[in-house]
């Protein structure tokens, strides 16, 4: 199913490690730049910062690698997660005056954040797999749809959560458990889930095999179409977690929310060692390559050293180092 | 019933011949905030002058970048045969030769905010001052903190207009005493002014007041100083007048002790001097109209809250 792995594991010695090390190795040398350059880098306070913000790209990463292991891509999920986060916060405003300020509003705002992102992935899905569209052409098509909408229904401005109902919502994303916030905790329980169902449950199979050569998995009894249509209704369900963790942050949704979103995630799924054809996903190296892409910006946060007009060059090199170092140990 | 069709379509053959005046406007698409208010207030002033003036005709498009924004241009011109042009330029270069060949053809042209990259194009220029938005807030930063306190700074999208008002804010700022730790880009952005904000407040213990120099921007970091519950130490100015901000001035809110205007509704002055241009011949309306960034403090800011307004 994977020809590097196996492939790797014949040639032997360090070459595999580097395959599999390339993105550890990377964050482990990001981490020391940062000790060496900023004494707060280790700080509580930092840590925290860093992997609270990453749980929203985080979480959708994770999913975008079930469906680019199957062969699929999803541009739509930045504009699908602030068109969520708009008509969530569009419906918790209305409804606050029938249901009163309370919890159940709350619950009303995730419970439509989760059905709205399960549609938003099924009518990707759909599209791709049951109108044999190419799912670039069907996710470009809804990255524009959802990101006007979500400017019409703010008017072109911003929608704000009622200021009440923000500083009950607030600890959803400031909160925590032991300490550790609860974007962090539920970014790495889905993470851990992701991790499990593509190495151990036929779903993960199923999606390695549809992604390496989709004509076999047919001949083998994989439902193809059902499989392929799963991976983007999964990812739509996950769009929908991360934005009832976004919408706490700053109670806001406008038309500039989630921007680039699903580059950040393409880039961290590629990153962490998924082959952008398909074929072969790995949900931790996801993880890493979401860690990556963070530190690098909260490092060039924490000194002057670089020109902030050089940021965006900065990540660009190290996305492309960081997929060149495992090609080394993969193409001989 | 065929005489009437007949009349009718003598009337509409005939129209365009007569007085009827047609003004084209072209501006950015609603994609924040302050684009946002920039089109609402585009189309009241569409609307409201539509039924002042039986004889004029608006044509509104709203572009998301410079390429689309020349395209428009042109169809207005090929398909529309407008009479006036109220441009908002996406960005000052491109758009500066498409304007330009408009003008030539006796057009009259209103350029907003954004300059054009030649002179003596357009027939009026209306903006909001730059400098002053800088100015202004670095001015309200020296009267308010004393000789060596710290302070950070959250810059916009890399463009002239951010380098015209960083470059006045630090100018104010000069020979005062006061020391700009840093500055980084928040992009106008809600959430990158949260990140970088945070990413300042692990970096300096101590940080005495922030330059947001942008209202989304100034909510981000905000956000983030509460968080790392630091909100007695510094406070925050941002700018442009989003009715959120000007609100929590008025309320005596003392992370946000001011605010800078860069009104969006520009576009409604540049629009209703150009109809007057146009519908009055001979008035005289050319010329250059700078709208300067004002302090909006407790005292006035009552006057600067629009509340139907997006932003």
């Amino acid at each position: 199913m994977s020809s590097a792995t196996t492939q790797g594991a014949r040639t032997g010695g360090w070459k595999v490690d580097l395959h599999v090390l390339g993105p550890i190795l990377a964050l482990v040398a990001l981490i020391i730049i940062g000790i060496i350059l900023n004494p707060n880098f280790l700080s509580y306070a930092n840590i925290t910062n860093v992997l609270a913000r990453s749980a929203f790209i985080g979480i959708i990463a994770v999913g975008m690698t079930f469906v680019i292991t199957a062969g699929g891509l999803d541009l739509s999920v930045g504009s699908m997660a602030a068109f969520i986060a708009g008509l969530m916060i569009l419906v918790m405003n209305t409804v606050l005056p029938m249901l009163g300020e309370g919890v159940s509003v709350i619950g009303v705002g995730i419970v439509l954040a989760l059905v709205a992102g399960l549609i938003a992935g099924a009518v990707n899905g759909l599209l791709v797999t049951r109108a044999g569209i190419e799912a670039f052409i069907v996710t470009l098509g809804t990255m524009g749809i959802y990101r006007s909408l979500v400017t019409w229904l703010a008017d072109g401005g911003t929608l704000s959560l009622d200021y009440a109902m923000r500083e009950l919502y607030r600890p959803v994303y400031y909160g925590g458990l032991f300490g550790i916030s609860w974007p962090i905790i539920v970014f790495a329980l889905i993470a851990i889930g992701g991790e499990i169902v593509m190495r151990h449950t036929p779903f993960g199979r199923h999606c390695a095999a549809i992604g390496s050569n989709e004509t076999v998995a047919r001949y083998s009894t994989v439902p193809v179409k059902r499989v392929k249509t799963l991976t983007y209704v999964l990812l739509g369900f996950l769009v929908g977690i991360a934005v009832i963790m976004y919408v706490p942050r700053l109670g806001s949704a406008s038309a500039a929310t989630g921007l680039l979103w699903e580059l950040e995630a393409i880039a961290a799924v590629i990153i962490g060692g998924t082959v952008l054809k398909g074929g072969f996903g790995r949900v931790w190296g996801t993880v890493v390559g979401v860690l990556i892409l963070s530190l690098i910006g909260n490092i060039l946060n924490l000194t002057d050293m670089v020109s902030p007009y050089l940021n965006g060059a900065i990540q660009g090199v190290i996305i492309i180092l960081a997929v060149v170092l495992q090609r080394k140990g993969t193409a001989d | 019933m065929k005489q009437l069709l007949l009349s009718t379509a003598i009337v509409a053959l005939a129209g365009p011949a007569l007085a009827q005046q047609t003004i084209g406007v072209s501006i950015p698409a609603a994609t924040h905030g302050w684009a946002g208010a920039l089109n609402f207030h585009a189309e009241e002033t569409v609307n409201r002058l539509s039924e002042e003036y039986e004889d004029l005709d608006f044509f509104l498009t709203t572009t998301p970048d410079p390429g689309t924004q020349v395209s428009d241009l042109e169809d207005m011109v090929a398909t529309r045969n407008i009479d006036a042009l109220v441009v908002l330029p996406f960005e000052s270069d491109p758009l500066t030769g498409p304007i330009q060949r408009i003008a030539e053809n006796g057009t009259w042209v209103t350029v907003v905010d954004r300059g054009l990259s030649q002179d003596g194009i357009e027939d009026l220029y209306v903006a909001g001052n730059n400098e002053s938005f800088g100015r202004i807030a670095g001015e309200y930063f020296v009267e308010s903190l004393e000789e060596g306190d710290k302070v950070v700074v959250l810059r916009g999208i890399p463009t002239t207009i951010d380098n015209e008002r960083v470059e006045a804010f630090q100018a104010a700022l000069d020979g005062s005493g006061i020391e700009i730790l840093a500055m980084e880009h928040g992009n106008w952005s809600r959430d990158d002014a949260f990140t970088v904000m945070q990413d300042f407040l692990s970096r300096y213990p101590e940080i005495d007041a922030v330059w947001a120099s942008d209202d989304d921007m100034a909510i981000g970091a905000i956000a983030a100083i509460e968080q790392a519950d630091r909100q007695e130490d510094m406070w925050v100015v941002g700018g442009a007048g989003m009715k959120e901000m000007v609100r929590r001035v008025a309320d005596g809110d003392p992370m946000v002790p001011v605010d800078v205007t860069y009104p969006p509704s520009m576009i409604s002055t540049a629009i209703e001097l150009t109809a007057r241009a146009v519908m009055n011949k001979g008035l005289p309306v050319s010329g250059d109209f700078i709208i300067a960034s004002e302090l909006i403090t407790p005292e006035n800011a009552e006057s600067y809250y629009f509340e139907d307004s997006p932003y």
